[in-house]
């Protein structure tokens, strides 16, 4: 089993009062694609925002490469190479395509992916480089995103519910763009509602419930009906 | 005659009004803050710029090399101490501290420079006209107004067509995504704020070599910017020069009517725009 790169260590997370992530325990090794799954409002969003700093935590709750960064401020984290690709995608509007993508690049790390492999990734980006980001449709917009989080070469990236709001078709191509993206060694922590999708693609599964791992595991290995006991609780 | 001598006259006025907006629209667009204290900060940037004068012996304009920095200088330092800690939902807070600092600047020049008008000596720039055709054009006016079309080209150029500008409008977009594009936007906004004083600083020494000033005339510049910006549209850096343009037009128009109309002139022109175009005539910020 390879070093993890990211471990969380009991981590509790808040919204004011509202406490959203209860003793979480989770890790994320070298080049790994994990899964995270669970029903709405299960902590998953929350668990995402934590690591990138956006949710501030305990320092020790949680450490990347040795380094303890629960009350890192966000910027500081991507720096570190954590990237993140938001729910509901959140590009800039005032930016063109290829605007939005040179400030993903912004951070300046060494690595592979520059604007002409995200544009080989993409092509249709190219296309479209000097369009505001909103008139793209969703799935443009969605590889807009995902292009905008590789150009900072991050070494973990997360996905947050990729597939939302998309077309079929389009979720199909976005997936199959994955291997070439994490094929690189680069860990991903894919968030998605979609049980199927989300097994076919990482090598380790957690379920979230009310704000607790419910279920942790090989995504080749659970059953279903395990995965239906951890999602929901039912008995 | 005298109505196209006003027109003329007001349209490069204008120019100064587009210099005091285009600091408070460059604030606004970037962070949402509304800055009270703006025309102070004008004042204090003449004080500088007289004080620069006197101590170097230089002429008001080369000033400009000394206080330009040294307003942005103040601006950052201002941001990333206090402003940053009062930037949130609810809109109060940076109201009510601009306000205190409006206060605390004002009463600092009264104990610093006393009640005194003071003026900036420029020499020949201040008399020097060039004739076009029956009108007489003052250098300093049409000086004023060439600035302030370079300074608000310049930002737009900033604004869209460097690395520092796409951090303004992401950041402006959506501050949490900007920073998880690894941006800190303390120093986004710290950065904003000096540029935004930079242009304060311009402004405030055309406006002591204009006219005479003393620590009370912040609240008129900032009104008359506020005008400017609104009556531009919120957020367009060129509507901001056609609302000082509009401005300065209606009370030159109201001077030569009866010279106490004019400030009333350019109140009323504003209110007139408000009512017909309430998000202004160039709006770049929708919803």
């Amino acid at each position: 089993m390879p070093e993890p790169i990211l471990t969380l260590t009991g981590l509790d997370a808040f919204y004011g009062d509202f406490q959203a992530l209860y003793g979480v325990d989770l890790e994320v090794s070298e080049g790994e694609v994990l899964a995270i799954i669970g029903a709405n409002g299960a902590g998953k969003t929350t668990l995402l925002r934590s690591i990138a700093g956006l949710i501030g935590n305990e320092a020790s709750q949680i450490t990347y490469r040795g380094r303890s960064i629960g009350n890192a401020r966000p910027d500081v984290v991507a720096q570190m190479g954590l990237a993140m690709v938001p729910e509901g995608r959140q590009l800039f509007p005032s930016l063109s395509v290829e605007e939005n993508l040179m400030i993903g690049g912004r951070v300046n790390r060494e690595g592979p992916w520059n604007l002409r492999k995200v544009y080989d990734l993409f092509p249709i980006l190219e296309e479209r480089k000097a369009q505001a980001s909103t008139s793209l449709s969703g799935g443009q917009q969605q590889m807009v995103a995902i292009g905008r989080a590789l150009m900072a070469n991050p070494d973990l990236i997360m996905f947050d519910e990729i597939s939302l709001g998309l077309a079929p078709v389009i979720i199909r191509d976005i997936y199959k763009a994955l291997p070439g993206i994490v094929g690189g060694g680069m860990s991903a922590v894919i968030v998605e509602q979609d049980i199927t999708k989300a097994l076919a693609v990482s090598s380790r599964v957690y379920c979230l419930q009310e704000g607790r791992v419910s279920l942790e595991g090989r995504s080749d290995a659970v059953s279903r009906e395990d995965i239906a006991r951890a999602y929901f609780g039912v008995e | 005659m005298d109505f196209l001598n006003a027109v003329v006259q007001g349209t490069l006025l204008g120019g100064l009004y587009a210099l005091f907006a285009a600091g408070l629209s460059l604030i606004f667009g970037v962070m949402r803050l509304v800055n009270i204290a703006h025309g102070d900060l004008i004042v204090l940037a003449a004080y500088l710029g007289l004080t620069t004068t006197v101590v170097l012996g230089v002429h008001p304009l080369v000033a400009l090399i000394v206080v330009v920095p040294a307003m942005a200088g103040i601006g950052y330092v201002l941001q990333r101490g206090v402003l940053n800690h009062t930037l949130g939902d609810d809109i109060l807070p940076p109201l009510l501290v601009t306000f205190g600092l409006s206060v605390i600047i004002q009463n600092a020049l009264l104990e610093g420079y006393s009640a005194d008008p003071q003026k900036m000596d420029a020499g020949v720039l201040e008399t020097a006209s060039v004739a076009l055709g029956p009108l007489s054009l003052g250098l300093l006016p049409l000086l004023t107004f060439a600035i302030a079309v370079a300074v608000i080209a310049g930002l737009q150029w900033t604004f869209y067509r460097t690395p520092l500008g796409r951090a303004f409008r992401a950041t402006s977009d959506n501050q949490d995504i900007a920073q998880l594009m690894g941006l800190n936007k303390r120093h986004v906004f710290g950065l904003a704020m000096a540029l935004a004083l930079a242009v304060t600083a311009v402004a405030g020494i055309l406006l002591g070599i204009r006219t005479s000033f003393d620590p009370s005339v912040g609240g008129g510049r900032l009104i008359f910017g506020f005008e400017a910006v609104i009556i531009g549209g919120l957020g367009n850096l060129w509507g901001t020069l056609v609302g000082g343009v509009i401005l300065g037009v209606a009370q030159t128009l109201g001077a030569t009517i009866n010279p106490g109309w004019q400030l009333l002139a350019g109140h009323i022109a504003f209110l007139v725009i408000l009512a017909v175009r309430p998000n202004g005539l160039f709006p770049r910020i929708s919803g």
